[in-house]
């Protein structure tokens, strides 16, 4: 028992270490560009360590660019997911909608967000809702598809009883479809912040504002590699403990 | 005037190319008060009897008529998982009575749980119930609502032998605990159970074109006991004129068809082209 814990704690760390050896390895014979782990730390402590400083438009601490994303993120998400769930209960409860859409469904669900951004910046000619429109749209598949999935596998057992009950629509909907269904959504709504957070980053390389995404891509174009480095881990940490908090959340509307 | 009036009705599923014809010219009327039996075999349409009965499916021809409310008890239960045992009662209750306040809600449906011996249960979720607590629930859920009828499909079917036993027993008590008279439409394939419950039993031949067959009255008083059934010389009477009367149907039909298909619950399987959700549907 506990052998295996200490197993769970150290195998991570190896996979670790096997990581930034590699990284040192590739740095020293591949490219003499790719900053080591030591210069990238060297160069990177002073965003690490004063995570809210604000020194130019640019130039700010690790968490304030954070927290920039993050918002943004927030936004587009929110937005997504708003139009995806109430679409994605009717595509599932209407069979003639989801033969009307389901083939445009599949049709714009694999279009890049980079394509997406330049028509948001057309429609909206700023790049911040341009950004929006951009995550908004790509992120909100999976929660539509998902939420279409669960109405459709609710049992027929379910709907019986709301009929033989006689329930209003309004309490079929309460009672019945929503929980029967939540545990789908939740999943769809991993899936899709997932993506957001794909999208973020992306989004703002392209338009250049302040965020994880446009500091990577300002830090390529001031030649300083090592931030490029750093924002790749920090955007890879923030990805996984966002998905781990939605994981959370899933798991305990399953035992619901 | 009778509470439920089923006349000439005919159902029949359409399958691709092929047309399967379950039940043909059904006739049955139950009067205020009584309660009834339909006895066949697994597969003959008893639940698509039920089902139009409860007017969940439509008959192609024929009218069913049904005074006043019904409620039904299922099979398998049908509880939402998601809600305690109180919550699912309730929410009959909530659509039956919506004039209530929360509070006469809950103990309404608090005194069905407890005629149903559940009164330390409310709490509980379905899955943390035995089978024969949960069709408890699905009971004292069916009775809460107060109906003028009461269906009930195969009300034991999914319980083993000696849970039945005694919620069959259960019954006839719960039963005689409402105070009223109950109308009752009851579909089993027990013999035994149809007799202990019933004032009129309805064999049904085996499908397809199921129908149904003289009904057969059963004398013996209320309540009764398994042990009545097992030694009054009426009910051991009764009891082989309907099984002989099952028995000469099923060879009967099995004489004149062809390419029976049993009926089996068939679920559809969902296949999206999408992404597929990461845990298994509960």
């Amino acid at each position: 028992m506990i052998a295996k814990k200490i197993a769970n704690f150290f195998l991570p760390m190896v996979g670790i270490a096997l990581v930034v050896g590699l990284w040192s390895l590739a740095s020293a014979v591949v490219s003499k560009d790719l900053p080591t782990p030591m210069a990238t730390w060297e160069q990177s402590k002073l965003y690490v360590l004063e995570p809210f400083a604000k020194r130019g438009e640019m130039d700010q601490g690790i968490g304030l660019l954070i927290g920039y994303s993050l918002e943004r993120v927030a936004k587009g998400y929110g937005l997504g997911i708003l139009i995806a769930t109430p679409l994605g209960f009717l595509l599932g409860l209407s069979s003639l909608l989801r033969r009307m859409f389901d083939p445009m469904l599949q049709f714009l669900r694999p279009i890049s967000p980079m394509a997406w951004l330049p028509l948001g910046l057309v429609l909206f000619q700023k790049s911040e809702p341009a950004a929006l429109f951009a995550i908004a749209l790509c992120s909100m598949w999976p929660t539509v598809i998902n939420t279409m999935v669960g109405v459709r596998s609710i049992p027929q057992d379910y709907w019986n009883v709301a009929k033989v009950l006689k329930l209003s629509p309004f309490q079929t909907f309460t009672k019945v479809l929503l929980p029967a269904t939540l545990p789908h959504i939740f999943t769809g709504f991993r899936l899709s912040l997932g993506i957001a957070w794909l999208v973020i980053v992306a989004s703002e390389m392209l338009t250049g504002t302040p965020g994880i995404g446009g500091f990577l891509w300002q830090e390529y174009n001031s030649l300083i590699y090592a931030h490029i480095l750093l924002c790749i881990i920090v955007i890879g940490f923030i990805g996984f403990g966002l998905d781990r908090l939605m994981g959370m959340l899933e798991n305990r509307l399953k035992t619901a | 005037m009778p509470v439920i009036e089923i006349n000439n009705v005919s159902k029949s599923f359409q399958k691709g190319e092929t047309t399967r014809h379950v039940l043909k010219s059904i006739n049955l009327s139950l009067e205020q008060g009584e309660f009834v039996a339909i006895v066949g075999y697994s597969g003959s349409g008893k639940t698509t009897l039920m089902n139009l009965a409860a007017g969940l499916t439509q008959p192609d021809g024929g009218t069913i008529q049904v005074n006043g409310t019904t409620a039904i008890v299922f099979q398998n239960y049908s509880l939402l998982p998601w809600f305690s045992a109180l919550e699912n009662v309730r929410l009959a209750v909530q659509a039956a009575f919506p004039q209530y306040s929360r509070k006469e809600t809950t103990a309404h449906a608090t005194k069905y749980l407890e005629m149903v011996g559940l009164g330390k249960a409310l709490a509980k979720k379905p899955s943390q119930l035995s089978g024969g607590m949960r069709q408890r629930v699905a009971i004292a859920r069916a009775l809460s609502a107060e109906p003028s009828v009461l269906l009930l499909d195969e009300p034991f079917g999914a319980l083993d032998a000696l849970t039945r036993a005694t919620l069959q027993q259960e019954l006839v008590r719960i039963f005689g605990a409402t105070g009223k008279p109950v109308t009752a439409l009851m579909i089993t394939n027990s013999v035994q159970e149809a007799m202990l419950l019933s004032d009129r039993i309805v064999p049904m031949t085996m499908g397809p074109q199921a129908t149904l067959g003289p009904a057969i009255p059963v004398s013996l008083k209320k309540p009764r006991t398994i042990d009545m059934l097992h030694h009054d010389e009426d009910a051991i009477r009764t009891h082989a004129q309907i099984v002989t009367f099952l028995t000469a149907n099923k060879s009967q039909a099995n004489a004149t068809t062809r390419n029976h298909i049993p009926n089996q619950i068939v679920r559809p399987l969902l296949r999206s082209q999408g992404l597929q959700p990461d845990h298994p549907q509960r």
